[in-house]
Protein backbone atom coordinates (compact mmCIF):
# COMPACT_ATOMS: atom_id res chain seq x y z
CA UNK A 1 0.00 0.00 0.00
CA UNK A 2 2.94 2.20 0.91
CA UNK A 3 4.80 1.36 -2.20
CA UNK A 4 1.28 2.27 -4.30
CA UNK A 5 1.31 5.64 -2.79
CA UNK A 6 4.56 6.16 -3.16
CA UNK A 7 4.54 5.78 -6.85
CA UNK A 8 1.19 7.99 -6.79
CA UNK A 9 3.61 10.98 -5.59
CA UNK A 10 6.35 9.89 -7.29
CA UNK A 11 4.13 9.97 -10.57
CA UNK A 12 2.74 13.79 -9.64
CA UNK A 13 5.66 15.02 -8.63
CA UNK A 14 6.90 14.48 -12.00
CA UNK A 15 4.36 16.16 -14.34
CA UNK A 16 4.00 18.79 -11.63
CA UNK A 17 7.61 19.17 -12.61
CA UNK A 18 7.70 18.82 -16.49
CA UNK A 19 4.42 21.09 -16.36
CA UNK A 20 5.80 23.92 -13.59
CA UNK A 21 9.15 24.36 -15.53
CA UNK A 22 7.96 24.77 -18.97
CA UNK A 23 4.01 25.52 -19.60
CA UNK A 24 4.03 23.21 -22.35
CA UNK A 25 5.46 19.79 -22.50
CA UNK A 26 8.28 19.18 -24.88
CA UNK A 27 6.24 17.10 -26.79
CA UNK A 28 3.73 20.22 -27.49
CA UNK A 29 6.95 21.98 -29.46
CA UNK A 30 9.00 21.61 -32.28
CA UNK A 31 12.00 22.73 -30.79
CA UNK A 32 14.61 20.09 -30.55
CA UNK A 33 14.87 18.43 -27.58
CA UNK A 34 18.35 18.09 -25.46
CA UNK A 35 19.15 15.66 -22.88
CA UNK A 36 21.26 16.12 -19.93
CA UNK A 37 21.40 13.52 -17.04
CA UNK A 38 23.83 14.37 -13.81
CA UNK A 39 25.53 12.59 -11.65
CA UNK A 40 28.47 12.81 -9.02
CA UNK A 41 30.47 14.87 -10.36
CA UNK A 42 29.32 15.54 -14.19
CA UNK A 43 27.30 15.74 -16.47
CA UNK A 44 26.98 13.34 -19.46
CA UNK A 45 27.89 16.25 -21.69
CA UNK A 46 30.47 18.82 -21.48
CA UNK A 47 29.38 20.56 -23.93
CA UNK A 48 25.85 21.84 -25.45
CA UNK A 49 25.57 23.13 -28.67
CA UNK A 50 22.70 25.89 -29.87
CA UNK A 51 22.13 28.00 -32.57
CA UNK A 52 20.91 32.08 -31.56
CA UNK A 53 17.05 32.38 -31.83
CA UNK A 54 16.26 28.41 -32.75
CA UNK A 55 14.43 27.26 -29.48
CA UNK A 56 15.20 24.09 -27.51
CA UNK A 57 14.27 22.35 -25.00
CA UNK A 58 16.88 20.63 -22.03
CA UNK A 59 15.73 17.20 -20.44
CA UNK A 60 17.21 17.10 -16.82
CA UNK A 61 17.35 14.38 -14.74
CA UNK A 62 19.66 12.98 -12.08
CA UNK A 63 21.01 9.16 -11.64
CA UNK A 64 22.19 9.40 -8.42
CA UNK A 65 21.43 12.02 -6.25
CA UNK A 66 19.69 15.80 -6.46
CA UNK A 67 22.20 18.18 -8.22
CA UNK A 68 21.21 21.52 -10.00
CA UNK A 69 21.65 23.16 -13.49
CA UNK A 70 22.42 26.90 -13.21
CA UNK A 71 22.99 28.54 -16.64
CA UNK A 72 23.63 32.35 -15.08
CA UNK A 73 24.09 33.68 -18.24
CA UNK A 74 20.88 32.86 -19.43
CA UNK A 75 19.01 33.42 -16.09
CA UNK A 76 17.95 29.69 -15.99
CA UNK A 77 18.34 27.11 -13.42
CA UNK A 78 16.14 23.68 -12.31
CA UNK A 79 16.77 20.87 -10.10
CA UNK A 80 18.10 17.59 -11.40
CA UNK A 81 16.22 15.40 -9.68
CA UNK A 82 16.50 11.59 -9.79
CA UNK A 83 13.25 9.49 -11.66
CA UNK A 84 12.25 13.06 -12.85
CA UNK A 85 12.44 14.87 -16.33
CA UNK A 86 12.56 18.51 -15.65
CA UNK A 87 12.49 20.58 -19.01
CA UNK A 88 13.65 23.83 -19.73
CA UNK A 89 12.37 26.02 -22.82
CA UNK A 90 14.52 29.00 -23.88
CA UNK A 91 15.66 30.50 -27.17
CA UNK A 92 19.52 31.21 -26.77
CA UNK A 93 19.49 35.66 -27.78
CA UNK A 94 23.52 35.46 -27.58
CA UNK A 95 26.64 33.68 -29.24
CA UNK A 96 29.49 32.73 -26.88
CA UNK A 97 30.22 30.43 -24.74
CA UNK A 98 28.34 30.22 -21.00
CA UNK A 99 29.17 27.96 -18.33
CA UNK A 100 26.40 25.55 -16.90
CA UNK A 101 27.19 23.89 -13.25
CA UNK A 102 25.49 22.13 -10.35
CA UNK A 103 24.33 24.47 -7.78
CA UNK A 104 23.34 21.72 -5.14
CA UNK A 105 26.45 20.77 -2.78
CA UNK A 106 26.37 17.52 -3.94
CA UNK A 107 30.20 16.47 -2.73
CA UNK A 108 34.11 16.28 -2.76
CA UNK A 109 33.74 16.79 -6.83
CA UNK A 110 30.81 19.24 -6.60
CA UNK A 111 32.81 22.42 -7.41
CA UNK A 112 34.05 20.84 -10.91
CA UNK A 113 30.74 19.57 -11.94
CA UNK A 114 29.72 21.72 -14.68
CA UNK A 115 29.93 22.36 -18.69
CA UNK A 116 30.09 24.47 -21.05
CA UNK A 117 26.52 26.40 -23.41
CA UNK A 118 28.70 27.30 -27.02
CA UNK A 119 25.72 29.10 -29.06
CA UNK A 120 26.54 29.98 -32.59
CA UNK A 121 24.93 31.89 -35.00
CA UNK B 1 25.00 50.93 -6.43
CA UNK B 2 26.96 47.91 -6.71
CA UNK B 3 30.73 47.81 -7.65
CA UNK B 4 34.06 46.46 -6.89
CA UNK B 5 36.66 48.61 -5.14
CA UNK B 6 40.30 47.63 -5.44
CA UNK B 7 43.06 47.62 -2.78
CA UNK B 8 44.07 51.23 -4.36
CA UNK B 9 41.09 52.61 -4.32
CA UNK B 10 40.64 51.75 -0.33
CA UNK B 11 44.34 52.48 0.48
CA UNK B 12 43.42 56.46 -1.09
CA UNK B 13 40.46 56.31 0.93
CA UNK B 14 41.94 55.72 3.71
CA UNK B 15 45.33 57.73 2.95
CA UNK B 16 47.47 54.30 3.90
CA UNK B 17 50.15 52.61 2.58
CA UNK B 18 51.65 49.31 2.50
CA UNK B 19 50.50 46.24 4.53
CA UNK B 20 47.48 47.54 6.35
CA UNK B 21 44.42 48.24 4.66
CA UNK B 22 41.50 50.39 5.87
CA UNK B 23 37.92 50.70 4.49
CA UNK B 24 36.13 54.12 4.86
CA UNK B 25 33.52 52.99 7.00
CA UNK B 26 33.34 56.44 8.87
CA UNK B 27 30.61 55.73 10.55
CA UNK B 28 31.29 52.47 11.89
CA UNK B 29 33.93 53.81 14.01
CA UNK B 30 32.11 57.14 15.06
CA UNK B 31 28.88 55.15 16.02
CA UNK B 32 31.18 52.87 18.15
CA UNK B 33 32.66 56.10 19.71
CA UNK B 34 29.46 57.86 20.45
CA UNK B 35 28.01 54.62 21.92
CA UNK B 36 31.09 54.66 24.32
CA UNK B 37 32.93 51.38 22.64
CA UNK B 38 36.28 50.97 23.13
CA UNK B 39 38.80 50.10 20.52
CA UNK B 40 39.04 46.09 19.74
CA UNK B 41 39.95 44.21 17.07
CA UNK B 42 39.69 40.75 16.10
CA UNK B 43 41.21 37.90 13.40
CA UNK B 44 39.17 36.25 11.17
CA UNK B 45 40.63 32.78 9.56
CA UNK B 46 38.83 31.06 6.64
CA UNK B 47 38.52 28.16 4.69
CA UNK B 48 40.66 26.08 6.52
CA UNK B 49 39.69 22.57 4.60
CA UNK B 50 40.60 20.65 7.50
CA UNK B 51 41.24 16.72 5.65
CA UNK B 52 42.08 18.21 2.05
CA UNK B 53 45.02 16.47 0.57
CA UNK B 54 46.12 17.54 -2.53
CA UNK B 55 49.47 17.81 -3.00
CA UNK B 56 49.49 19.90 -5.90
CA UNK B 57 47.39 22.96 -4.57
CA UNK B 58 48.95 22.49 -0.67
CA UNK B 59 51.79 19.67 0.01
CA UNK B 60 51.29 21.15 3.72
CA UNK B 61 47.78 20.75 4.07
CA UNK B 62 48.58 18.45 7.20
CA UNK B 63 50.37 21.42 9.01
CA UNK B 64 49.15 24.65 7.56
CA UNK B 65 46.31 25.17 10.20
CA UNK B 66 48.65 24.64 12.58
CA UNK B 67 51.32 26.93 11.65
CA UNK B 68 48.10 29.38 11.08
CA UNK B 69 47.44 28.82 14.98
CA UNK B 70 51.28 29.22 15.62
CA UNK B 71 50.67 32.55 13.62
CA UNK B 72 47.80 34.12 15.38
CA UNK B 73 49.07 33.02 19.31
CA UNK B 74 52.18 34.90 17.95
CA UNK B 75 49.91 38.50 17.13
CA UNK B 76 52.14 41.12 18.72
CA UNK B 77 48.49 41.81 20.77
CA UNK B 78 46.13 38.94 21.88
CA UNK B 79 42.85 39.82 19.68
CA UNK B 80 39.46 39.45 21.41
CA UNK B 81 38.17 37.17 19.58
CA UNK B 82 38.71 34.74 16.59
CA UNK B 83 36.05 33.79 13.93
CA UNK B 84 36.87 31.24 11.69
CA UNK B 85 33.79 31.88 8.46
CA UNK B 86 33.51 28.21 7.45
CA UNK B 87 34.67 25.68 5.39
CA UNK B 88 36.26 24.63 8.53
CA UNK B 89 36.74 20.88 7.19
CA UNK B 90 37.02 19.31 3.56
CA UNK B 91 33.65 17.67 3.17
CA UNK B 92 33.61 13.90 2.83
CA UNK B 93 30.28 11.73 2.37
CA UNK B 94 31.13 9.62 5.11
CA UNK B 95 29.26 10.71 7.86
CA UNK B 96 32.20 9.07 10.56
CA UNK B 97 35.21 10.81 8.37
CA UNK B 98 33.38 14.29 8.54
CA UNK B 99 33.01 13.82 12.58
CA UNK B 100 36.54 12.98 12.69
CA UNK B 101 38.01 15.57 10.89
CA UNK B 102 35.75 18.03 12.94
CA UNK B 103 37.40 16.45 15.87
CA UNK B 104 40.87 16.91 14.70
CA UNK B 105 39.56 20.64 13.54
CA UNK B 106 38.52 21.36 17.12
CA UNK B 107 41.80 19.63 18.16
CA UNK B 108 43.93 21.80 16.59
CA UNK B 109 42.43 24.91 17.19
CA UNK B 110 42.37 24.89 20.59
CA UNK B 111 46.09 25.97 20.94
CA UNK B 112 44.85 29.05 20.15
CA UNK B 113 45.34 31.31 23.07
CA UNK B 114 42.58 33.22 22.48
CA UNK B 115 39.38 32.28 25.38
CA UNK B 116 37.08 33.34 22.71
CA UNK B 117 36.65 31.73 19.85
CA UNK B 118 33.66 31.60 17.39
CA UNK B 119 32.96 29.16 14.67
CA UNK B 120 30.41 29.52 11.37
CA UNK B 121 29.71 26.49 8.64
CA UNK B 122 31.20 26.15 5.33
CA UNK B 123 29.26 23.88 2.58
CA UNK B 124 31.62 21.82 2.79
CA UNK B 125 30.90 21.35 6.92
CA UNK B 126 27.44 21.54 6.48
CA UNK B 127 25.54 20.77 2.99
CA UNK B 128 25.77 17.26 3.39
CA UNK B 129 23.84 16.86 6.34
CA UNK B 130 22.37 19.95 6.99
CA UNK B 131 24.58 21.01 9.73
CA UNK B 132 23.99 18.08 11.73
CA UNK B 133 27.67 17.28 12.28
CA UNK B 134 28.48 20.75 12.36
CA UNK B 135 26.19 21.20 15.29
CA UNK B 136 27.65 18.87 17.50
CA UNK B 137 30.96 20.08 17.40
CA UNK B 138 30.29 23.59 17.24
CA UNK B 139 26.75 25.01 17.92
CA UNK B 140 24.44 27.29 16.19
CA UNK B 141 24.25 27.83 12.41
CA UNK B 142 23.29 31.60 12.91
CA UNK B 143 23.34 33.31 15.88
CA UNK B 144 24.27 36.95 16.61
CA UNK B 145 26.48 38.70 19.87
CA UNK B 146 27.98 41.88 20.75
CA UNK B 147 31.11 43.12 21.57
CA UNK B 148 32.12 46.15 22.29
CA UNK B 149 28.89 48.32 21.12
CA UNK B 150 29.46 46.34 17.97
CA UNK B 151 26.17 43.62 17.00
CA UNK B 152 27.80 40.81 15.03
CA UNK B 153 25.50 39.00 12.54
CA UNK B 154 26.54 35.36 11.70
CA UNK B 155 24.53 34.05 8.79
CA UNK B 156 24.42 30.65 7.42
CA UNK B 157 24.05 30.25 3.97
CA UNK B 158 25.38 27.00 3.34
CA UNK B 159 23.66 24.47 5.53
CA UNK B 160 21.14 24.31 2.74
CA UNK B 161 22.83 22.44 -0.12
CA UNK B 162 20.99 25.09 -2.49
CA UNK B 163 23.23 27.71 -0.65
CA UNK B 164 19.79 29.64 0.42
CA UNK B 165 19.25 31.55 3.73
CA UNK B 166 15.85 30.56 3.84
CA UNK B 167 12.47 32.31 4.88
CA UNK B 168 12.57 31.77 8.67
CA UNK B 169 16.43 33.10 8.47
CA UNK B 170 15.44 35.80 7.03
CA UNK B 171 12.44 35.98 9.28
CA UNK B 172 14.90 35.32 11.98
CA UNK B 173 17.43 38.60 10.57
CA UNK B 174 14.57 40.84 10.07
CA UNK B 175 13.78 40.79 13.52
CA UNK B 176 16.74 41.17 14.84
CA UNK B 177 17.30 44.22 13.01
CA UNK B 178 14.13 45.41 14.01
CA UNK B 179 15.26 45.97 17.46
CA UNK B 180 18.75 47.75 16.11
CA UNK B 181 18.69 51.62 15.88
CA UNK B 182 19.88 52.60 11.86
CA UNK B 183 23.04 54.18 13.22
CA UNK B 184 24.01 50.65 15.45
CA UNK B 185 27.29 49.35 13.99
CA UNK B 186 26.56 45.69 12.64
CA UNK B 187 29.16 43.64 11.05
CA UNK B 188 27.87 40.03 9.68
CA UNK B 189 29.30 37.40 9.12
CA UNK B 190 28.97 34.49 6.26
CA UNK B 191 30.45 31.93 4.49
CA UNK B 192 29.30 32.96 0.94
CA UNK B 193 29.30 36.43 -0.43
CA UNK B 194 25.56 37.49 -0.21
CA UNK B 195 25.81 39.53 -3.23
CA UNK B 196 26.51 37.95 -6.80
CA UNK B 197 30.26 38.39 -6.94
CA UNK B 198 30.30 35.66 -9.78
CA UNK B 199 27.18 33.78 -10.14
CA UNK B 200 29.23 32.07 -13.35
CA UNK B 201 31.54 29.96 -10.72
CA UNK B 202 28.33 29.78 -8.36
CA UNK B 203 29.78 32.70 -5.65
CA UNK B 204 26.49 34.04 -4.76
CA UNK B 205 23.80 33.24 -1.97
CA UNK B 206 20.70 32.48 -3.43
CA UNK B 207 18.63 34.64 -1.86
CA UNK B 208 21.31 36.92 -0.72
CA UNK B 209 19.85 40.07 -2.28
CA UNK B 210 16.64 39.95 0.13
CA UNK B 211 19.42 39.78 3.35
CA UNK B 212 20.97 42.84 1.66
CA UNK B 213 17.71 44.55 1.04
CA UNK B 214 17.16 43.97 5.25
CA UNK B 215 20.91 45.54 5.80
CA UNK B 216 20.87 48.55 3.57
CA UNK B 217 18.68 50.74 5.88
CA UNK B 218 21.01 50.35 8.33
CA UNK B 219 23.23 53.06 8.17
CA UNK B 220 27.23 51.13 9.38
CA UNK B 221 27.08 47.34 7.59
CA UNK B 222 29.65 45.64 7.10
CA UNK B 223 30.37 41.97 5.89
CA UNK B 224 32.91 39.66 6.25
CA UNK B 225 32.73 36.25 4.42
CA UNK B 226 34.97 33.41 2.96
CA UNK B 227 34.45 30.65 0.44
CA UNK B 228 35.95 32.28 -2.41
CA UNK B 229 39.67 32.01 -1.17
CA UNK B 230 40.95 35.35 -1.29
CA UNK B 231 41.51 38.71 -0.75
CA UNK B 232 38.19 40.71 -2.43
CA UNK B 233 36.54 43.71 -1.54
CA UNK B 234 33.24 45.16 -3.03
CA UNK B 235 30.44 47.73 -2.37
CA UNK B 236 26.23 47.17 -2.51
CA UNK B 237 25.50 50.63 -1.77
CA UNK B 238 26.69 51.98 1.48
CA UNK B 239 27.65 48.23 2.24
CA UNK B 240 31.26 47.20 2.37
CA UNK B 241 31.62 43.20 1.81
CA UNK B 242 35.47 41.99 2.36
CA UNK B 243 36.45 38.37 1.06
CA UNK B 244 39.18 36.35 3.11
CA UNK B 245 41.83 34.62 2.16
CA UNK B 246 42.13 30.54 2.72
CA UNK B 247 44.58 28.62 5.04
CA UNK B 248 44.43 25.69 2.58
CA UNK B 249 45.42 27.34 -1.25
CA UNK B 250 44.30 30.53 -3.08
CA UNK B 251 41.49 30.14 -6.17
CA UNK B 252 42.05 32.67 -9.21
CA UNK B 253 40.38 36.03 -9.55
CA UNK B 254 36.36 35.23 -11.00
CA UNK B 255 36.50 34.71 -14.69
CA UNK B 256 40.17 34.69 -15.13
CA UNK B 257 40.91 31.34 -16.17
CA UNK B 258 38.03 28.95 -17.86
CA UNK B 259 37.80 26.85 -14.78
CA UNK B 260 37.61 27.17 -11.17
CA UNK B 261 40.21 25.67 -9.76
CA UNK B 262 42.99 25.38 -7.05
CA UNK B 263 46.07 28.23 -8.23
CA UNK B 264 48.90 25.77 -7.74
CA UNK B 265 51.77 25.45 -5.51
CA UNK B 266 54.42 27.25 -5.72
CA UNK B 267 58.02 25.71 -4.09
CA UNK B 268 59.21 29.10 -4.77
CA UNK B 269 57.03 31.17 -2.81
CA UNK B 270 55.08 28.57 -0.15
CA UNK B 271 51.55 29.66 1.27
CA UNK B 272 51.88 32.36 -1.27
CA UNK B 273 47.43 33.56 -1.42
CA UNK B 274 47.55 31.89 2.04
CA UNK B 275 46.87 33.92 5.05
CA UNK B 276 44.48 35.36 7.64
CA UNK B 277 43.19 39.02 8.35
CA UNK B 278 43.43 40.92 11.94
CA UNK B 279 40.32 43.13 11.75
CA UNK B 280 40.67 46.54 13.97
CA UNK B 281 37.96 49.04 14.99
CA UNK B 282 40.26 52.61 14.55
CA UNK B 283 37.99 55.08 16.14
CA UNK B 284 40.99 57.76 15.49
CA UNK B 285 41.13 57.16 11.78
CA UNK B 286 37.49 56.64 11.70
CA UNK B 287 37.59 53.48 9.72
CA UNK B 288 38.45 49.80 9.87
CA UNK B 289 41.73 48.67 9.36
CA UNK B 290 41.86 45.75 7.97
CA UNK B 291 45.64 43.99 8.56
CA UNK B 292 46.32 40.50 6.11
CA UNK B 293 48.78 38.41 7.61
CA UNK B 294 51.09 35.39 5.93
CA UNK B 295 50.47 32.07 7.17
CA UNK B 296 54.52 31.95 8.00
CA UNK B 297 56.73 35.13 8.25
CA UNK B 298 58.44 35.46 4.70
Amino acid sequence: MRTTIHRWWATLFLWVAVLGMTGTPAAATDAPVIRLTAKKFEYDRREIVLKKGVPVVLEITSLDRMHGFNLPDFNLRADAVPGVVTRIRFTPDKTGRFVFFCDIFCGDGHETMGGTVIVKD
Amino acid sequence: MDHKIDRRDFLKLAGLGGAVFASGLSGWAQAAKSAGAQEFYFVQLSDTHWGFKGPKANPDAANTLKKAVAAVNSLERKPDFVVFTGDLTHTTDDPKIRRARMAEFRDIVSALNVKDVRFMPGEHDASLDRGEAYQEFFGKLNYTFDHQGVHFIALDNVSDPKAALGEAQLAWLKQDLDQKRKDAPIVVLTHRPLFALYPQWDWATRDGAVAIDLLLPHKNVTVFYGHIHQEHHHMTGHIAHHAAKSLIFPLPPAGSVPKRGPVPWDANAPYKGMGFRAVEADAEKAGYRIDERPVVKG
